[in-house]
């Protein structure tokens, strides 16, 4: 069996976040990181692979450079890595995305026993959405916010978050989940893996390797192929600075107080 | 004849899908049908809600009408009574394939967030994810910016005749805000952020008023592939910040004395009004206070009306989950703490002391 693990290579938004003149973000600027919910799916799929031997393979979308994100997964311990990478995929919102995944997914070739891990959502674009409209493109059920996975043959029993508790799922493969943070402590690198990461099998798959897909549909993917639009980005007003109030405990307390029962706040 | 998203001129009303989780419709649901009338109004059409569930879910769509649905598709099948990613997408799909509606909104609950994507990729249409503000007429639109925004909208051309429904959503912690649009497929989809939108009132003549259709699920065994085993409520109560009116949070400035700091951020919460206790990352890490308590990027984003930081030095993680409160008051022994650049009212001090002030001072009024 093999498990496919979807990553993306994120700007870390945890540091500084620079944003350009025109409102787009300033990602030259910024540390890149592998998207955190994404190194849970990675650390899912290792522990299958540490416990039935199973073949992991990392796949991203994203330009060249995201080339070091896969060599990291790699040294992890995953087996190979696939990149979905070329101008045609470019501009493309979730729907498109989703669309160029699953159609380089298939070109793999998605086995009875395979499972497809995803993290839940990109700390980027905050979605969610990619996961499932992969599942939905690969008619695969899904199983999203996992926190705990028991595979036993083809039967994977999950437990899915919810806001106020949790389901317990039971689902076959083939199958995708997507994976929160909280489900695991992903593995450091190795040193052996770090010295043999680039010598483990590194593939990429640009739009001509793909352009039979059924799914690579020019209509479908990339700017073009994108249902939504960026109608307009904007910058919110810097809100005004407040007033600091001065003086004793006893006085500051008192006019701010008195200030929110006249404005009716209190 | 089969369904085709891209003949955009053959759909039309509002649609809201109205969750329930044990047969009671979610506070979320409530936004949503409020938020909706509002744009069904602008559009000049009408509002229907899409109720699924097992046996007797159909008795709440009148609660659903109180509130503004001219209209509310009923669904009832035990099969449909939890939720299930195939049932429900292949129930919802159908429904809306037959009908053709030209907004379908979903909360972004743990459970939307599963139902969107994959609705919106069967039906081929695109969806927005997280959205804090909707329009579809211009005009309150670029009322909208002119509040909200750095854009100087007086002296930019806008095509006032849009009628695509316009989804905002923040990036990037709040440092960017997008809108976006579907311009080319229907129904145009978005997944609304809980808490952000505001109910309107209940009124018990529309409650009476509203039109119930029943429409039955067509199912078979093999179009759901996954099998729910059981459903575990959390014993332990979960603090509720999204509809939290008054929220006071602790920050590591509570170190000396966590469990008195935390009294005393609950006291004053109970103080200004049936509040509650949120926490900075200090102290969930410090697990001071559980995880739900966290405000921030990683925790929950609250807009109370009365935000109270006490000892909270307001990492930029922190200000995006808090900064859109109406009105914030912070407390910190460090003048230069970055928590006062976004607070209405800035008090240096000890929390340890000035705390108690409040209290006194709130409870003679």
């Amino acid at each position: 069996m093999k498990a496919f693990v979807c990553v993306k290579q994120v700007p870390d938004t945890s540091g500084k976040v620079a944003v350009n003149d025109n409102g787009t973000l300033d990602r030259a600027s910024m540390a890149t990181i592998t998207n955190p919910d994404d190194l849970a799916a990675v650390e899912a799929a290792l522990k299958l692979k540490d416990e039935c031997g199973c073949e992991v393979i990392v796949v991203s979308m994203g330009p060249p450079p995201a080339e070091s994100m896969l060599r990291e997964c790699l040294a992890m311990g995953a087996d190979s890595a696939v990149l979905i990478s070329g101008r045609e995929f470019g501009g493309s919102d979730t729907f498109a995305t989703s669309q160029i995944i699953a159609g380089g997914l298939s070109n793999l070739g998605i086995g009875e026993e395979d499972v497809i891990f995803c993290g839940r959502q990109a700390i980027d674009g905050d979605t969610a959405q990619v996961g499932p409209q992969i599942a939905e493109k690969l008619n695969l059920p899904q199983v999203t916010y996992a926190a705990e996975i028991h595979k036993q043959g083809k039967t994977l029993k999950v437990r899915r978050l919810l806001e106020d508790g949790y389901m317990t799922i039971e689902v076959q493969t083939p199958c995708l989940i997507t994976c929160v943070k909280e489900l695991n402590q992903p593995r450091y690198m190795t040193v052996s893996g770090i010295l043999h990461c680039y010598e483990k099998p590194y593939q990429v798959l640009d739009y001509d390797a793909l352009k039979d897909e059924p799914l690579i549909d020019p209509s479908t993917i990339g700017l073009k192929g994108s249902p939504t639009n960026i109608f307009r980005s904007f910058t919110p007003p810097q809100k005004g600075a407040g007033r600091m109030l001065t003086g004793s405990g006893e006085q500051m307390v008192s006019e701010l107080v008195t200030n929110l029962a006249k404005k009716h706040i209190i | 004849m089969a369904f085709d998203s891209s003949k955009i001129e053959e759909f039309s009303d509002i649609w809201v899908f109205c969750e329930q989780r044990d047969g009671a419709i979610m506070g979320t649901d409530i936004e949503l049908i409020s938020e909706g009338r509002k744009l069904a109004d602008e559009r000049g059409a009408r509002l229907i809600g899409l109720l699924l569930g097992g046996k007797g879910i159909g008795e709440k769509a009148h609660e659903l009408g109180g509130y503004g649905a001219d209209k509310i598709i009923v669904v009832e099948d035990e099969r449909l009574e939890v939720y299930n990613t195939d049932a429900y997408t292949k129930v919802i799909c159908d429904i809306i394939m037959d009908k053709k509606p030209e907004v379908f909104l979903v909360g972004a609950s743990n459970i939307g967030r599963d139902l969107g994507p994959r609705v919106a990729a069967r039906l081929h249409t695109g969806l927005c994810a997280d959205c804090t503000h909707l329009d579809i007429a211009m005009e309150p639109y670029t009322d909208f910016l002119r509040e909200a925004s750095t854009i100087d909208v007086d002296h930019v051309t806008f095509d006032m005749s849009d009628t695509n429904m316009k989804m905002t959503r923040p990036a990037f912690g709040g440092h960017l805000m997008a809108t976006i649009i579907c311009p080319r497929f229907r129904p145009c989809m978005a997944t609304v952020r809980p808490g952000v939108l505001k109910k309107a009132p209940f009124d018990e003549t529309k409650a009476k008023a509203v039109e119930v259709e029943r429409v039955a699920a067509v199912l078979n065994d093999s179009d759901i592939r996954t099998k729910v085993l059981e459903v575990v409520k959390e014993s332990r109560k979960m603090v509720d910040l999204i509809g939290a009116e008054v929220i006071v949070s602790v920050g590591n400035g509570i170190s000396k004395d966590p469990k008195k700091g935390i009294a005393l951020a609950e006291e004053l919460a109970k103080a200004l009004g049936n509040g509650v206790v949120g926490a900075s990352r200090a102290v969930t890490d410090a697990g001071w206070l559980t995880a739900d308590h966290q405000v921030g990027q990683t925790g929950k984003t609250v807009r109370p009306k009365i935000y109270v930081a006490l000892g909270i030095s307001g990492a930029i993680q922190h200000k995006a989950g808090m900064q859109d409160s109406e009105m914030i008051i912070a407390v910190n022994t460090n003048e230069d703490a970055p928590i006062f650049e976004v607070a209405d009212y800035g008090l240096v001090g000890d929390l340890f002391e000035i705390v108690p002030l409040m209290i006194e001072d709130i409870s003679k009024l």
